[in-house]
């Protein structure tokens, strides 16, 4: 069902990608857009969850237009989008029968790694498949920030092999690494138990609960404004 | 692991009350209008005309219920065109006529495919004529949102029937090939978005938070001449989206369609009990599959809890049936919430007896993680999950199968896997619930796993319960906390504060009430 669109006053002729999913989403005409889309997020490290929903269902609708490499790619870029749970989304959206698919296996089981904070045999993973990772360029960046990310929750001083293990780095890259993250980012370094190195995370709500701001006994004003008569 | 739970009952989500799939060519005559169709359709019109909501409502809710009841017990009502001469052949009501006679099939019998695709274009032509803008009714809300309930149901229940190929006759083949864009996806949902565009009700939900629009204070009519049917229609399509949504699994989406409603206040969408049994519904579930546990359970919470205490009034009504199945459906939802993110005190005290009575033990069971455990998040997933479609066409080229539910298959082995990752997570709570602070060695040994393992479980217990909401921040959904230095484990237990500021309103409201009382009896 095409739907006529009014030209716009401004004076650009075609509409944004963002513009189309938001305007004129359910419409097969903008399949090609949205997967040069896909393609420029990869390219400019970019990411548009909206967008690749919007492709996802429109794959669903035809699914005899499906391009196994462009899921394939953003299914990699959900990944990069942990912790939100971007990947599950777009499975929910992803035929079955294309999952059984080899690339979307291994892409499934490196979710689950990174579910599960199994970071040790994630690298592992990734090593053995970096033909369907290096395509999209930050992807070691995104997961060890991830990684980084729930360090944080958990840890208020976490011991050096921890960190190395998660993040995938180690020696010489890892000191500089953690020259850097102190130098910007507010990490500290302690001496642990005998030759061990501690890194001091930043201070959060989460690794730290006296930061966490007690909304117990709040009230909201609407509220109080029923016993305003009574005070007054 | 497929659990036919009410999953294949062909058509309705609806029960069917006592099977009465009969074929309808049982002395059924279309062209036949008793005298109290006649009078039906000659004072609905006229009330129509004279955009007197308050009757229409009661000939829609009352006399068409009777009439069914009476009359067209198993068969259709009298076809349009043998009506229409009593109505001036006014062509506006003839398409309201049409759409309440295929609601009635779809509840009463088994539409066949061609009446399928007729009821399509009856929907089509109704909302062809609404967007343009010509029509000048008032219709009550209660109709208005059973024209967007139907036209999604009919559209669930099209892609449900297609997608059973195996039994196919040459005809019916012949006819979907034929008819291809009957009930075709995007037509649907650009109806759907047509509506919400056309009315523009978006930008009137928007004014009337700055006070410059009138909407939700008249319950959506219009009081100064003009016509409802458009802008409540547009409403209610939000709630129709979020619904098409979450049958193709696009849950995120789902959510976003309906973000101009605000489910936290009554709204239009509450002034029918449908309309706010189905949003909540779905926004519930949305939330679920989205891990925002804590938000599902504060929704289904306040549902339940309305409907516990409402549901009295609506005996009578004809929706009755579908409340109190949604009821049901929503405490298994609420069951499955609650095993995977303790959060007791957000229930309240009705809803939590009525829960304990229904899935109280399931719900112990469901906590231990083992196979049994996975069998009863299959069997309540499948009970009160919606009736996912496969929105695309049948290859008709290839061989014929049924492939009906590969769609509900895909979500719930889906949902299932988040279950299983979630498996260690209240073994550990437990063990971290009995110490103030515990050494990774220590703990690791008593959870019989290697310390590196124990690293892992714990960094997973705190990705899994510090969820990222729809803001983008993340949000702790448990009670019991912790953070480690180097070796040691710190649990933290957040205690809730009492809500001391709450109990002290509630009482000085109440003491004012009853100082105010006995004032009152003094002065007589």
């Amino acid at each position: 069902m095409g739907r006529e669109r009014e030209a716009p006053k401004q004076q650009q002729v075609s509409y944004t990608v963002e513009q189309l999913v938001a305007l004129n989403p359910y419409n097969p005409d903008i399949l090609p857009d949205l997967e040069n889309f896909v393609n420029e997020q990869v390219s400019s490290q970019t990411y548009s969850l909206d967008a690749n929903l919007c492709l996802l269902r429109l794959y669903q609708f035809e699914p005899e237009r499906m391009s196994t490499q462009i899921v394939a790619r953003i299914l990699v870029k959900a990944l990069m989008a942990m912790p939100a749970p971007d990947f599950s989304l777009c499975l929910f959206l992803i035929p079955e029968r294309v999952q059984m698919e080899e690339q979307f296996k291994t892409l499934i089981v490196l979710s689950h790694y990174l579910e599960t904070a199994r970071f040790c045999q994630f690298w592992g993973e990734a090593a053995k498949n970096h033909n369907i990772l290096e395509v999209v360029p930050g992807f070691e960046q995104a997961i060890q920030a991830y990684a980084i990310h729930v360090l944080s929750l958990t840890y208020q001083k976490v011991p050096r092999p921890v960190l190395a293990e998660a993040i995938n780095i180690e020696g010489l890259s890892l000191d500089k690494f953690l020259e850097h993250q102190v130098a910007n980012c507010g990490w500290v370094l302690e001496k642990g138990q005998g030759r061990g190195q501690l890194i001091v995370l930043p201070r959060n709500e989460f690794n730290h609960p006296e930061l966490k701001k007690s909304t117990a006994d709040s009230i909201p004003l609407e509220h109080i404004t029923r016993i305003l008569p009574i005070l007054g | 692991m497929v659990n036919s739970y009410d999953y294949d009952d062909g058509d309705g989500y609806e029960d069917m009350g006592g099977g009465h799939r009969l074929h309808q060519d049982l002395g059924y005559d279309p062209n036949f209008v008793p005298d109290s169709v006649k009078t039906f359709v000659v004072h609905l019109y006229r009330h129509i005309r004279e955009k007197n909501v308050y009757e229409i409502h009661q000939m829609y809710e009352g006399s068409f219920q009777k009439l069914s009841d009476r009359m067209f017990k198993d068969s259709p009502w009298p076809s349009v065109d043998a009506v229409a001469p009593y109505v001036d052949n006014d062509h506006v009501f003839c398409l309201l006529y049409q759409e309440m006679w295929f609601r009635h099939l779809y509840a009463r019998l088994t539409p066949t495919p061609k009446q399928r695709i007729d009821s399509w274009d009856n929907y089509c032509s109704l909302f062809q004529v609404v967007l343009h803008g010509v029509v000048n009714m008032q219709l009550p809300n209660q109709w208005l949102w059973d024209m967007i309930d139907e036209f999604v149901y009919q559209f669930q229940s099209f892609c449900q029937y297609r997608a059973k190929m195996k039994s196919k006759t040459e005809q019916e083949i012949a006819l979907l090939r034929q008819y291809d864009q009957a009930w075709n996806v995007f037509g649907v949902l650009n109806y759907l978005q047509a509506l919400v565009e056309k009315s523009m009700i978006i930008q009137i939900l928007e004014q009337e938070k700055e006070g410059l629009e009138q909407f939700t204070a008249t319950d959506g009519y219009d009081y100064s001449g003009g016509s409802n049917v458009l802008k409540v229609l547009g409403y209610f399509s939000m709630v129709g989206l979020l619904r098409v949504h979450c049958l193709l699994g696009d849950y995120h989406t789902g959510l976003k369609c309906l973000l101009p409603i605000d489910i936290s206040q009554s709204g239009v969408y509450t002034s029918v009990i449908g309309s706010h049994i189905i949003t909540i519904y779905h926004y519930g579930f949305a939330n679920l599959m989205l891990r925002r546990y804590v938000e599902a359970i504060r929704d289904f919470n306040k549902i339940l809890l309305y409907i516990y205490k409402t549901k009295q009034y609506h005996q009578k009504s004809p929706q009755y049936e579908q409340i109190l199945k949604k009821n049901e459906q929503m405490y298994a939802l609420l069951a499955i919430c609650l095993s995977l993110c303790p959060q007791v005190k957000l229930v309240e005290e009705n809803v939590n007896n009525q829960l304990r009575e229904k899935y109280g033990e399931k719900m112990l069971r469901m906590q231990r993680y083992d196979d049994e455990a996975y069998a009863l998040y299959d069997e309540l997933f499948s009970y009160a999950c919606p009736k996912f479609i496969t929105p695309s066409a049948p290859i008709f080229e290839e061989p014929l199968v049924n492939y009906n539910q590969d769609a509900y298959r895909l979500q719930l082995k889906l949902f299932l896997y988040e279950v299983k990752q979630q498996q260690l997570l209240s073994g550990v709570q437990s063990f971290l619930k009995l110490h103030s602070t515990i050494s990774i060695g220590k703990l690791a040994t008593y959870l019989e796993v290697d310390e590196s393992t124990l690293r892992t479980i714990l960094m997973t217990y705190k990705h899994k319960t510090h969820t990222v909401d729809s803001d983008g921040r993340i949000i702790c959904n448990v009670d019991v906390d912790f953070y480690i230095n180097n070796d040691v484990i710190h649990v933290i237990e957040s205690k809730s504060a009492k809500q001391y500021g709450d109990y002290f309103m509630r009482q000085i409201v109440k003491l004012e009430e009853t100082i105010n009382d006995m004032d009152r009896i003094k002065l007589e």
